[in-house]
């Protein structure tokens, strides 16, 4: 598969369908179109996955451009294990999506398409490899998403979508001035050539001599730019505190779209973490390791209390997200805390990241699923999503709630289903590495199976009322549309090393870049 | 390799898949399922006596090991093991299970949910056959929180009673606690020992080399590496077995149906704690090899917790009035003899008490299970009464368990309960476990005899009070004659019962002083016939004595509840008239539960309600306030824009247009208006020309 423009076109190929579905403004055929050009995005990703080799993780399929030589421009996209591993995250999410607002009828043609454009940013976004057409997809994938929220949200839409909007804005532009100093010290905005820079020790020589910030040393001013760098992707993933954007954005957005905030723009943050942050920055970051782990314990703790006062099922899975990235980011952190020559932890280092890898994409998996039954449930019970609106609705839908309780599960991390894995590799690279932030952070994994349980309870247990009595159960179609998804983490929870075989390269290759 | 450990794994397989397959069948297909159920079990059954007759061959240990999933250059592996451990437990998990399945078949007959019954039974089944054979405490725990989960789900099968749902949330969550330290103990030992395959030919975690690195190492606080997290995974066992302070969810877990009860409640689940700390035996007895004594910190702690346990719960059974629950609280305790046993004793000790008491306590949930189905769902045992005449099979059978249990004189509890109580009496630590353990048998013996007297002895006294569960699961033609009286159980249900009392009666046998065929099975020692071993280390004084506590305790059961039987169900109970306070501390289960929900579960949900506040008053505030403040910088500067720059930029514009009218009014075209321009200004300049002249 090689010499072709492959991940061009990957990108193209969305961007194609939105346009079309676009023209065609009905419905019925834009959603044809969309499901149609999102299998063939994710056949493509498939297809890259195929003839990825895996063992060295490096960037593959890359292709380098001139776009503007004078101002240090190049088209530069390319994939490694993490990429193909976002890729393929975000064509399913988006199908899952798609199957999700199936029978819809408020979503016309307008919405198809927005997924869509949605989808080729997020392509874009994890393939690019130079910030200037990278920060063009980050912005083009929170344009979608916006509109997605503002127009077919709840009832509070305008105002949660301005928030999501403004909040993940200022990051944006903390992003952007940081990059642009960057570039103005170094004349490259090439990723790779930024953290090769790095590497060698050169950036903080460079800013200082071509910046010329009177009582600035290099470091400090690449650790201002690292914070810059940081904040834009804090809000994104986000971390606590950054992250009060995000319950309100995720309850208000049809729960279709919350599908693809959670699952696939979730990821952006923590992909900007593992891409970005950790080969331009990795002395910064390594400076800033012990106010990071705690905001990962934060990330992990403080959520998933607060899901457990939530009465709003979209609002519970909403914390509950940033619980299970607060995960990925403690894998992270501990992957920072010991650097160099100690390769005595060289194990625990590459546990800790092929856990984060794994847990980023079981969660977009499993948080996918999870808002797709709210989006089944809404549906059945006229947009009622309380905590307390329920009750026993297992006489009358057994098989909702089955199925549903096989997504939860996998949430709360059973063993058997996808999210364990990852979430046991997390703890098994954190543990040697920061034993304190470890054992704080397992408090998660109890809250976590409080609030999930208690939704079991609540909703699906006790007696069934008489309102209630006529809840139809999941129809044939859904439940073959759902079918695949609940698989895969069936799949996914027994063998995990369908993904760990190809991204383990690529997590030697990010655990490396920090030994300098 | 032998087949037999190649294919260990289709032993907690099958089940497995039988459940699998029954989860796709639809509801009306009851026979298949429990044909399946049932199959698949006596299919492991017979697999798991090829597998026992090897290790009666072939007693040394032998393991299957294989590659699970991979980061950096580093595996992470799992495997099963074939030793005389696991023969045994998946000998007895196969067996008792398989008649608990048969006695399902008539116990759950008319439920409505039977097909999801068998589903979640052979599910259960195959987690628990898997926590048996895994040599590894990975593939142990991944089985072991399956086990949890199906555990979950039939204490809440009858998911309509708001208390079964919260029971089985309760128990989840109460067992989770256990499983984290568990989690936090394996990843430990993963990170020092690199493995977590407990043996793999000399480099496994249970092996020399590893605990050898274990114990030279001590944490910050001064404790050898090897208690740590010999007491973290400790911690798994104690949510698990249901032991102080973590058991409060296993008398709940009686709002499931009762085979239930007696497959994961009694028999196998529970002991799954036991079995954990048996598997893991060599890191809790690991210590240095200069170490004064054999009895390590992680031991003793366990000797401790079991033994404060079996006093603790078998205190609280005295003043039950469940049949169920009084079971319950029976196993809690019997299971604090087990842990009792292993810290004491060693791994056969409290193995063979597992193992014995699996029989008899499986023996008495299925004749409870019985009584109950014989008496139109009625769990109240001052409500039952003289049932031996209607339910002979049933009487017959509960009173070999109830013996068995309380360590009547050549029963099965009896030999396995003497050995822990020999070991304890031994150890050299404290005589305060072989105190506790001794006042235990007496209460044991007590609230059993209390226990059959009500249900079996005196009048019926069932009739108008009768209070059947509205919702009660199976249907059955009960309603008919739910006023008549008690009567038998089909024989689906007796044979099992009969079956399990020949073992409660029998087992015992295979660990006498004389012959201790079990302790040397498990040790792989050579085995005799000898009965001057009887005569040795204090053995018959310590059995007279153990004899002679049960035989009191039977006494006073008798005395207080047999010799006159109870008349009025609503009357209050005999100790209650004597001794009200402590009777109804007791019937309120030491208030272990109140204090829980006023200490850690209010504690948590303050933590909910504080984290819910500061994500919206604190973080938010300070988004908010970022956005006041930015909001009061756009009306600053909109009103410098309007009152200042535009203002003045009016102004100004104000002037020039101001003068350019001035100037325009001068050249309007009027002849007139220039020419008197003209006049007023020759005049000023002739005013201002004389008046320069002058000055």
């Amino acid at each position: 598969m090689s010499g072709a423009p492959w991940i061009t076109l990957l990108t193209l190929l969305p961007l194609a369908g939105g346009v079309a579905a676009l023209i065609t403004r009905s419905a019925r055929a834009a959603r044809w179109i969309s499901a149609a050009f999102g299998g063939a995005a994710l056949l493509l990703t498939i297809a890259l996955w195929h003839s990825f080799s895996p063992a060295s993780g490096i960037l593959q399929f890359q292709e380098r451009h001139a776009w503007l030589p004078a101002l240090g421009l190049e088209y530069h996209v390319g994939a490694d294990g993490l990429g193909l591993l976002m890729l393929a995250l975000s064509a399913i999410v988006v199908l899952m999506s798609i199957a999700a607002s199936w029978k819809n009828e408020e979503h016309g043609a307008l919405y198809y398409a927005l997924v869509l454009f949605l989808e080729a940013g997020l392509f874009g976004t994890f393939t690019a490899l130079n910030f200037v057409h990278w920060f063009l997809f980050w912005e083009l994938s929170l344009i979608p998403a916006f509109f997605l929220v503002r127009l077919w949200g709840g009832p509070a839409r305008a105002r949660a979508a301005t928030q999501f909007f403004l909040y993940t804005m200022v990051g944006s532009v903390a992003l952007l001035l940081a990059f642009l100093l960057l570039f103005l010290a170094t004349g490259s905005f090439d990723f790779i050539d930024l953290a090769g820079l790095a590497r060698n020790g050169q950036l903080s020589g460079l800013l200082a001599q071509n910046l010329h910030w009177p009582g600035w040393s290099g470091d400090e001013i690449a650790a201002l730019i690292c914070c810059g760098a940081f904040l834009g992707f804090a809000v994104k993933v986000p971390v606590v505190p950054f992250h009060t954007w995000l319950p309100s954005a995720y309850a208000e957005a049809p729960s279709s779209t919350t599908m693809l905030l959670t699952g696939a723009m979730s990821k952006m943050g923590l992909y900007g973490f593992l891409r970005v942050l950790l080969p331009i920055f990795p002395a910064q970051m390594q400076h800033l390791q012990t106010p990071l782990l705690w905001l990962a314990v934060a990330s992990i703790v403080l959520p998933a209390f607060a899901a457990w006062a939530q009465t709003d099922l979209k609002r519970i899975f909403a914390y509950s997200s940033i619980n299970h990235l607060g995960y990925c980011l403690l894998g992270i952190c501990a992957v920072l805390r010991v650097t160099g020559a100690n390769t005595a932890l060289a194990a625990e280092k590459a546990a800790a990241m092929n856990g984060v890898l794994l847990q980023m994409f079981n969660h977009g998996l499993t948080a996918a699923a999870l808002f797709w039954f709210v989006a089944l449930l809404e549906r059945r019970s006229g947009g009622l999503r309380g905590l307390d609106d329920f009750g026993g609705l297992r006489k009358a839908a057994p098989v909702f709630c089955g199925l549903m309780g096989i997504a939860l599960f996998s949430s709360l991390g059973l063993p058997g289903l996808n999210g364990f894995p990852g979430e046991f590799l997390i703890f098994k690279g954190s543990f040697p590495l920061t034993p304190r932030a470890a054992s704080i952070s397992v408090l998660g994994l109890l809250m976590t199976a409080v609030f999930l349980l208690t939704i079991l309870q609540k909703v699906f247990s006790g007696p069934l009322s008489e309102r209630w009595a006529a809840f139809p159960d999941l129809t044939t179609a859904e439940r073959a549309l759902l079918l695949p998804a609940l698989a895969l983490m069936l799949v996914l929870g027994v063998y995990p090393q369908l993904i760990l075989s190809l991204v383990n390269g690529t997590a030697l290759q990010l655990v490396s870049q920090l030994r300098f | 390799m032998a087949w037999i450990l190649r294919n260990l794994w289709l032993i907690p397989a099958l089940p497995t898949l039988a459940a699998g397959i029954s989860a796709l069948l639809p509801q009306r297909r009851r026979a298949m399922s429990a044909g399946l159920a049932i199959g698949s079990m006596s299919l492991s059954l017979l697999l798991a006596l090829c597998a026992f007759a090897h290790t009666l061959a072939e007693p040394a240990r032998q393991v299957f090991n294989f590659r699970w999933m991979q980061f950096g250059a580093e595996w992470v592996s799992l495997g099963w093991v074939l030793d005389p451990l696991t023969a045994v437990m998946l000998v007895m998990v196969t067996f008792v299970g398989l008649l608990i399945f048969l006695f399902s078949v008539g116990y759950m007959a008319h439920d409505e949910n039977f097909t999801r019954f068998f589903c979640f039974l052979s599910l259960f089944s195959g987690a628990m056959l898997g926590v048996v054979i895994a040599n590894s405490l990975l593939l142990l725990f991944m089985c072991w929180e399956i086990v949890g989960l199906t555990s979950y789900l039939l204490i809440g099968f009858w998911y309509q009673r708001p208390s079964a749902a919260a029971a089985a949330k309760k128990a989840f969550i109460t067992t989770r606690i256990g499983d984290l330290g568990l989690l936090l103990g394996m990843v430990w030992l993963y990170g020092q020992t690199g493995t977590l395959l407990f043996y793999d030919h000399g480099a496994g975690c249970m092996e020399h080399g590893a605990l050898s690195l274990l114990t030279a190492q001590t944490t910050s606080i001064g404790m050898a590496v090897s208690t740590a997290i010999g007491l973290l995974i400790f911690c798994g066992a104690v949510g698990k077995s249901g032991q102080v302070p973590l058991h409060v969810w296993l008398p709940d877990a009686m709002e499931g149906p009762t085979p239930v009860s007696a497959l994961i409640h009694a028999a196998t689940m529970v002991a799954a704690g036991v079995f954990l700390v048996a598997r893991t035996y060599p890191l809790m007895s690991a210590s240095l090899p200069d170490a004064a004594s054999a009895a390590t910190t992680a031991l003793q702690v366990i000797a401790w917790v079991g033994a404060i346990t079996a006093v603790f719960a078998a205190l609280i059974a005295v003043a039950q009035n469940d049949i169920k629950r009084i079971l319950a609280y029976s196993t809690v305790s019997q299971l604090g003899y087990m842990m009792l046993g292993l810290g004491v004793g060693g791994v056969a000790v409290g193995m063979f008490h597992l193992i014995t008491h699996a029989f008899f306590k499986a023996l008495l949930f299925l004749g409870a299970g019985s009584v109950i189905h014989g008496c139109s769902d009625e769990q109240d045992i001052r409500r039952m009464g003289g049932l031996r005449r209607w339910m002979p099979v049933t009487f017959a059978t509960y009173a070999a368990g109830m013996l068995a249990l309380c360590g009547f004189p050549l029963f099965a509890g009896f030999w396995s309960k003497d050995e822990i109580l020999h070991a304890a009496h031994g150890w050299s630590i404290s005589q305060g476990p072989f105190y506790l353990g001794a006042f235990g048998a007496l209460l044991t013996a007590f609230y059993m005899t209390r226990q059959v007297c009500y249900v079996f002895f005196g009048r019926y006294r069932s009739g108008a009070a009768h209070t059947a569960d509205a919702q009660h699961a199976h249907g059955h033609d009960h309603a008919a004659h739910a006023a008549s009286k008690p009567h038998e159980s089909p024989a689906v249900m007796t044979v099992p019962l009969t079956i399990l009392a020949v073992f409660a009666v029998l087992l015992g046998f295979a660990g006498t002083p004389a012959w201790p065929w079990f302790a040397s099975f498990l040790g792989g020692e050579p085995l005799s016939l000898d009965f001057r071993r009887f005569a040795e280390n204090g053995i018959l004084p310590l059995m007279l004595a153990s004899s002679l506590i049960v035989i009191a305790g039977l006494a006073l059961g008798w005395w207080l509840y047999g010799r006159k039987p109870v008349e009025d169900a609503d009357a209050p109970d005999v100790l209650e008239r004597a001794q009200p306070g402590i009777f109804h501390a007791l019937q309120n289960r030491l208030y272990v539960d109140e204090f829980y929900s006023w200490t850690i579960i209010r504690l948590a949900r303050w933590g909910a309600v504080l984290s819910d506040w500061l994500d919206r008053r604190v973080w938010n505030g300070v988004v908010q306030l970022v956005a006041w403040t930015v909001r009061a910088c756009g009306w600053f500067d909109a009103s410098v824009d309007s009152y200042v720059v535009n203002a003045g930029f009016d102004e100004s514009c104000r002037g020039v247009s101001g003068s350019g009218r001035f100037f325009s009014m001068l050249q309007n075209g009027q002849v007139q208006r220039y020419l008197r321009t003209v006049g007023i200004a020759l005049a000023v300049l002739m005013v201002l020309l004389l008046w320069s002249r002058r000055g």
